[in-house]
């Protein structure tokens, strides 16, 4: 089981491989590049943002953006704009978008952060986040928190809590622990911790 | 359900294997593109040709040394940003290795497949692009042309008019009254004018409270008009007798005739209006260039939507504002998109191969106050059949109304970035 998920996780970076070896040429559909090309508008060329909060996508595990694209198309993930567009895409476009942006380096802009919140965060990090969120939480099978957009992770952080994304139940655990061991500091810390990441 | 199994691996792959066949070094060394016009598209089409097709020796020409952005330039006008910070120059575009000359082209010359400056200097191109925006058609209201517009501003160029228009607001009396004359579709940016107004709202309701703001509009109805008028309503009164904002559409004799700029009052169908700031926005059609160079029919240009190349001229590619895009809007993001679309199959002709299939995406923000965003988006495809570009449905659209407040804030905050990062994209 184990050795089955992880032969799945693996499979998208030998398709990016083939789609870096030959690229593709024959006009089907719009190609992965094509329709990756169309984002770059919010979210940076080649998915690096340059902020203030859109949020950088380049270098993102590809299951973890099909997730975030087929939870916006079906109303399942809040949002203000991405569910009116994920909508447009069938399965097979958001999985040739999936691979585009995987194989992008991230490009990170510094974010004005305080040092003395960031210190905070790095601590509940490690006790708290790290386990899932690894490499003080680099872009990884949990989505990109290292450096990403401060303002994007405070929305998302807002929309886990108060209930209008679903919250995974061992997130919420430890966002809670996180809380009760230091109150309202808790999530600005741990955003100024990513934030301070570039 | 989202994940790649082996079955799409085997269909990546023989795809991947079949398109080797194709004769790909069959090829002019360097092919040469020059792109007249240094806006969103012009600037966009520029750097993705690099970025495509590195060989490719890309020349762009434009007449102004710095680029000010339309989009974002409302907000110089409510003093919630400055000119500066929508002014940039091209060194960007110099770092992608694209030569940027400071030039005026008349006319490009399709028969030689050249284009020659006001300045003498000759370029010869494998491909042209055109993307020179639009123009005005300064004979619709009478008693305005160029002269009068330095005081009577259209500010739809971003630049020395948004400064006189920002500095007339100022100046303005307490209860001054602004009046914007909205232009008949189609124009760049259609949300513009609404947005405007809102804009010169959130200005004056900290500082000239007692002010008013007049749309004229030769229209009944106007982009994202649900949620403008409840916005407007929530920030600014609209509807109630005190409101700041005041729209009088087509029907209601919106539609203006004549200018008089000695005593500022407007013609409009059923009566006159007199305003101590007058912002006319006028009829627009293709920029100059176009009409010189034989590309519009009637307003706008032709094109092959799969590439965007002039339906009247080969190796000649019309985009953004210029061109005739339905069913997409004459938008910043639209012209990136096409941009886009235009430097892969002029690529694609270069290697002897196929145009890929198009896609384009448009995002447009309007900021009505500090804290209150909204957007309309959508996800095109082309139909060959018909070359028309359709927004794929059920997807796309307005924000919701009724947003709560916080979803309001998140726009903006994302209209910023939708700005950042668009000029990043572009120019950067």
């Amino acid at each position: 089981m184990q050795r089955e998920k992880m032969m799945k996780k693996k499979m998208p970076y030998l398709l990016l491989g083939l789609a870096v070896l030959f690229p593709a040429t024959a006009a089907a559909a719009p190609t992965g590049q094509a329709l990756a090309f169309t984002c770059a508008g919010c979210h940076g060329t080649d998915g690096s943002s340059v902020g203030p909060s859109s949020p950088s996508i380049a270098g993102m595990d590809p299951e973890v953006f099909i997730d975030a694209m087929q939870g916006y198309k079906f109303d399942e993930r809040n949002s203000t704009i991405m569910n009116r567009i994920a909508k447009g895409y069938n399965d097979e476009q958001i999985k040739s978008m999936a691979w585009f942006f995987a194989k992008q380096t991230l490009r990170l802009k510094p974010q004005k952060y305080d040092a003395e919140m960031a210190k905070l965060g790095a601590k509940l990090h490690d006790e708290y986040c790290e386990k899932c969120h690894e490499d003080g939480g680099k872009p990884g099978d949990a989505g990109t928190l290292a450096g990403q957009w401060m303002p994007y992770l405070h929305y998302t952080m807002e929309d886990f809590i108060d209930g209008r994304r679903e919250y995974p139940r061992k997130m919420r655990r430890k966002v809670d622990a996180a809380i009760e061991a230091e109150g309202d500091r808790a999530m600005p810390a741990l955003i100024h911790y990513y934030g301070s990441q570039h | 359900m989202t994940e790649i199994n082996r079955r799409d691996f085997i269909r990546f792959a023989t795809v991947a294997g079949a398109s080797l066949g194709f004769p790909q070094l069959a090829l002019a060394a360097n092919p040469k593109v020059v792109v007249v016009g240094g806006g969103v598209g012009g600037c966009t089409a520029a750097k993705y040709l690099r970025k495509l097709h590195p060989q490719t020796e890309v020349t762009l020409i434009e007449t102004k040394k710095v680029y000010q952005s339309c989009f974002m330039s409302n907000e110089v006008l409510s003093g919630d940003r400055t000119l500066d910070s929508i002014t940039f120059d091209y060194e960007g575009l110099k770092r992608h290795g694209v030569k940027v000359v400071i030039d005026r082209v008349d006319a490009i010359e399709p028969d030689k497949k050249q284009v020659v400056t006001q300045g003498g200097e000759t370029f010869a191109y494998d491909a042209c692009i055109v993307s020179p925006g639009v123009d005005f058609k300064w004979d619709a209201i009478e008693g305005y042309d160029e002269k009068v517009a330095e005081v009577v501003p259209h500010a739809w160029f971003a630049g020395p008019q948004t400064t006189t228009l920002r500095n007339q607001i100022l100046a303005m009396p307490e209860g001054g009254k602004v009046i914007i004359v909205a232009p008949p579709n189609p124009y760049k940016c259609p949300p513009g004018p609404y947005e405007r107004a809102a804009q010169i709202a959130m200005y004056c309701k900290h500082h000239k409270p007692k002010a008013k703001i007049l749309i004229l509009d030769p229209k009944d109805k106007f982009s994202k008009q649900g949620l403008f008028t409840q916005g407007w309503s929530k920030l600014y009164g609209f509807g109630t007798e005190n409101s700041m904002i005041e729209w009088v559409g087509a029907a209601g004799g919106g539609t203006v005739e004549e200018l008089d700029p000695s005593t500022m009052t407007l013609q409009a169908e059923i009566e006159e209006f007199q305003g101590d700031v007058i912002n006319i926005i006028p009829p627009q059609k293709a920029g100059k260039v176009a009409f010189a160079s034989d590309l519009a029919e009637g307003d706008w240009c032709p094109v092959n939507k799969l590439t965007f190349e002039s339906s009247k001229h080969k190796d000649v590619y019309v985009l953004g504002d210029a061109s005739s895009a339905a069913k997409m809007p004459k938008s910043a993001y639209a012209a990136n998109s096409q941009a886009k679309v235009a430097a892969a199959a002029i690529v694609s002709r270069f290697n002897g191969i196929e145009p890929p299939d198009p896609t384009f995406v448009n995002t447009c923000y309007s900021i009505l106050g500090e804290e209150h965003g909204i957007s309309v988006a959508a996800v095109y495809t082309l139909d060959k059949s018909s070359n028309t570009i359709l927004p794929i449905k059920g997807a796309g659209g307005l924000s919701p109304m009724n947003a709560s407040d916080q979803q309001r804030k998140r726009e903006v905050s994302y209209a910023h970035s939708w700005f950042a990062n668009l000029i990043d994209d572009m120019m950067m």
